[in-house]
């Protein structure tokens, strides 16, 4: 009774526990009694003290967040693959978590009637949940514990449970252990370590943990000189190992290293050095475990090797900025720390990305960030605007090149997508080949938006000269910039076009100082914060700053700052447009936040007073820049 | 459940009534009340007239839910016969074994669809496929409403004429587009699988909440004002 849709339901289920210890019969039946769902970002799948379903819930595509109701602190998110909401059924009690989709979401329910009687004829699965039940192994990104299998979190009384509970986690170490044997030459050793990234390697003999050789000892006793390079791993490392069982707590292996002042433990079958070494945790997984760092999450993201392991890093930026939020600390600082982050992460899926083709480059290129995260005031997840700009290469390579680019440009763009840079709806990334141009290519299509400045010219214009090199050839993009400016000068009237284009949006306020809000469409009654007040106040900044010829400020609050300092005159209305950027962009982000969107449209009337408030008082200083560009740029003879 | 309808008339067999009597009952006004039939055919060729189906894949979709065990799959025997004279005459006469397989997948599968919906990649070649069968077996056309999975998507791209758009989106591009394996691609069940996800993931975008303004979607953008 099989078909192609449940052979494609078993084939994805065999890969993951309990399913993995099904016979191929069973899966077989069971895939065909699967319902697949298609969940919508922020939609609910069971919330608290709800009846349990018949069925129970496999992750095939997004991410599924667990929370406590009405708390926005996510308690556990799952990926791919993994079980939720199973516990209950099997304790036949109500749902004590709520699980909602982080975005957009494909499940498989799996229903219980037909999965119970596997689960107690086949020892492997039982144990699986039993197992599963019991340790509660948790995702370190996550701010609590994480429930591969379970619905349910061991609730206290405690008025902060996720903190106490964390620390007698067991922790996540790495079980890809990089070893050597006692005989190994320091030299091989050191290019190994280097080639897989880490601090320290394992000395085995067979399966036994002999010793260890961390950085530290290549540095005391190999850089000092005090062994010789060509020496053999045994005369430098550190024997006996100190050894534990792998069932370590987060706090167990911070007091262990603590005790013997070492950075690394060894895990082993049983915790003796006489047992078989299955894994090696260092001071860093246990600071990942502790929680949200940037350091520990930029270290994460340059050490990532695919596209899903930095979007649960993502999971990790998206906490950290909440915690940001939550403390109140300034966003100027938070948009510096998430933008790197955000940069870092395009960056190594570059790297990842140019690895895995099978040619290099055939010359030098520049990866171009456009739009918000190239001002470096993307701080959620909004979509991906990038472009690739290559060195000139004789014309009848041209075609050939462009193709290697564009190939490049999609893959990288695919692999964003996969970490949760959604795709630009315009297409205005590197794989569309009107985004992927040689600079002589570039300069010609910039002077031709300069020359012919049409309204899709300065919309253009307004996205692409935010750019930022993200990876690449700095030197390229300086290039393009001079020309910019360059033209830019020659042709003045296009910073009246640009300076009219900054006037197009609505207004944020209408005559009595009320909200305007959208007026029909999806959004009906919501207000729309990007277009009216946060588009005017950016648009304003570059056309205000490009006319000054400065291209290496992109952020907006920092744009109005060096303009308070180039024009003393009108130093107070741009500090005042610098704040209010930083007030608009923080505001986004807390909507963002709590709603699970890019935060552009807000509900005014879940809104208290003194937002409303704060909102308006950054109308004011729109009106008033507004005003100040209409004046300088002589707008109104465009408009007539 | 094809009997309740006795008002034989012409020479159509009972399902064809069972089929045409669920038209009486409206379809209903929101998305998520709507059965959703995706389906993909496999098929000799492109010519209507020449080429044959080979099998027809399809699934139910409801409320954002697929039934795994809901699904219709059924592969059609045809031999390579003589188009031209069999669609002269003959065909209601001679091959008796031919006729009896490709109107049993029609039987089964109108009964399998009744008035829902029909979603496909291209949906009109489907549904031209299926109506050039059912004019074979001397049938009339399916009457069911259609939604085209590729028009749907366009109207989630924006309209910009400095940024040029493709004209074409196959399913491989939605595939890529929605990051949906490609594993089952081109047997029918699984391409229609793909198209069922893609249709999902471009109604949320599309955020329509009724089937009217679906339907209305697959047209041409209109400029108002």
């Amino acid at each position: 009774m099989k078909n192609t849709i449940s052979e494609r339901v078993a084939d994805f289920l065999k890969n993951y526990p309990p399913f993995n210890a099904l016979d191929s019969k069973q899966l077989e039946q069971l895939s065909l009694q699967v319902t697949i769902i298609h969940k919508e970002s922020n939609s609910v799948v069971f919330t608290e003290k709800e009846e349990p379903h018949a069925y129970f819930y496999v992750v095939n595509k997004g991410a599924i967040a667990l929370t406590k109701k009405d708390s926005s602190q996510i308690l556990d998110i799952c990926d791919e693959g993994d079980v939720f909401g199973l516990r209950p059924l099997l304790a036949q009690e109500s749902y004590k978590l709520e699980a909602k989709a982080y975005e957009e979401t494909i499940l498989y329910a799996v229903p219980i009637k037909d999965f119970k009687p596997l689960a107690l004829e086949n020892k492997r699965v039982g144990n699986f949940l039993i197992e599963s039940f019991a340790s509660n192994t948790r995702n370190p990104y996550s701010i609590k514990h994480r429930g591969k299998l379970y619905g349910v979190t061991a609730n206290t009384n405690d008025n902060n449970p996720s903190t106490k509970i964390l620390d007698l986690q067991p922790v996540r170490y790495s079980t890809d252990l990089v070893t050597c044997t006692a005989g190994t030459k320091i030299k091989t050793v050191a290019t190994t370590m280097a080639k897989h990234n880490v601090s320290s390697i394992l000395v085995m003999n067979g399966d036994l943990p002999l010793g260890i050789i961390t950085d530290k000892d290549l540095r005391q006793k190999v850089a000092t000189g005090l062994f010789p390079i060509t020496g053999s791993a045994k005369s430098i490392m550190s024997s006996p190992v100190i050894t534990y069982p792998k069932e370590l707590t987060v706090a167990q292996a911070q007091m262990a290293m603590m005790k013997s002042n070492i950075s690394h433990l060894v895990l082993t079958e049983d915790g003796t050095t006489d047992a078989k070494a299955v894994g090696i945790l260092s001071k860093h997984d246990v600071m990942l475990a502790l929680g949200n760092n940037p350091a520990v999450l930029l270290r994460a993201i340059k050490r990532a090797t695919d596209s899903k392991r930095l979007r649960s890093i993502r999971h990790g930026i998206m906490t950290l900025l909440q915690g940001y939020l939550e403390q109140n600390i300034p966003i100027g600082l938070v948009s510096k720390i998430i933008s790197e982050l955000n940069d870092a992460s395009t960056k190594r899926i570059i790297e990842i990305t140019l690895d895995s083709m099978e040619k290099k480059p055939p010359v030098d290129f520049t990866w171009l960030t456009m739009g918000s995260q190239g001002r470096g005031e993307q701080l959620l997840n909004t979509d991906q605007d990038n472009a690739i700009l290559f060195e000139d290469v004789p014309e009848e390579n041209l075609e050939e090149t462009r193709a290697y680019f564009l190939q490049l440009g999609s893959q990288i763009s695919k692999e964003l997508n996969t970490v949760g840079f959604e795709y630009c709806p315009a297409e205005m990334m590197a794989s569309n080949p009107s985004w992927c141009h040689s600079l002589s290519e570039w300069k010609h299509v910039t002077s031709h938006w300069i020359n012919n400045p049409g309204p899709e010219e300065i919309l253009l214009s307004s996205i692409f000269f935010d750019y930022n090199v993200t990876y690449g050839s700095k030197a390229l993009a300086d290039e393009l910039s001079h020309s910019i400016f360059d033209h830019a000068n020659h042709y003045p009237q296009f910073l009246t076009h640009l300076a009219s284009g900054a006037m197009q949006n609505p207004s944020p306020s209408g005559f009595f100082r009320d909200f305007l809000v959208e007026q029909d469409g999806e959004h009906k009654d919501f207000f729309d914060l990007k277009l009216r007040a946060l588009m005017p106040i950016i648009d304003a900044a570059r056309v205000l700053i490009l006319s000054h010829s400065i291209k290496s400020i992109n952020n907006t609050a920092e744009r109005y700052e060096k303009l308070a300092e180039l024009e003393p005159n009108n130093r107070e209305l741009f500090l005042a447009c610098s704040y209010a950027s930083k007030a608009l962009l923080k505001f986004r982000t807390r909507q963002g936040l709590l709603h699970n969107d890019s935060g552009r449209f807000i509900a005014l009337d879940q809104l208290n007073k003194e937002e409303k408030i704060k909102l308006k008082r950054t109308f004011k200083t729109i009106k008033e820049i507004q005003s100040l560009i209409e004046v300088r740029f002589q707008v109104k003879n465009l408009l007539r | 459940m094809w009997f309740f309808s006795k008002k034989k008339q012409l020479e159509f067999p009972d399902f064809w009534w069972a089929y045409e009597e669920h038209f009486k009952h409206p379809l209903p006004e929101l998305i998520k009340d709507n059965t959703f039939i995706v389906l993909d055919t496999e098929t000799t060729g492109f010519n209507l007239t020449k080429d044959r189906m080979l099998c027809i894949g399809a699934l139910k979709l409801k409320d954002n839910n697929i039934v795994v065990k809901d699904s219709f799959e059924v592969y059609i025997e045809q031999e390579h016969y003589d188009v031209g004279s069999a669609e002269i005459h003959g065909i209601l006469k001679k091959s008796k074994r031919n006729r009896t397989s490709e109107l049993e997948a029609l039987k089964q599968f109108l009964v399998y669809i009744e008035n829902h919906v029909l979603v496909g990649h291209h949906v009109m070649f489907d549904v031209n496929m299926i109506n050039a069968a059912l004019k074979r077996n001397g049938l009339p056309k399916l009457k069911n409403e259609n939604l085209d999975t590729e028009s749907l998507y366009k109207r989630t791209l924006l309209i910009s004429t400095v940024v040029q758009k493709k004209d074409r989106y196959t399913l491989d591009d939605l595939a890529k587009k929605f990051s949906i394996s490609r594993k089952d691609r081109h047997t029918a069940l699984g391409d229609a699988f793909i198209t069922a996800i893609a249709f999902l993931r471009t109604i949320e975008k599309l955020k329509s909440k009724k089937l009217k303004d679906l339907i209305r979607k697959q047209g041409p953008l209109r400029f108002g004002l």
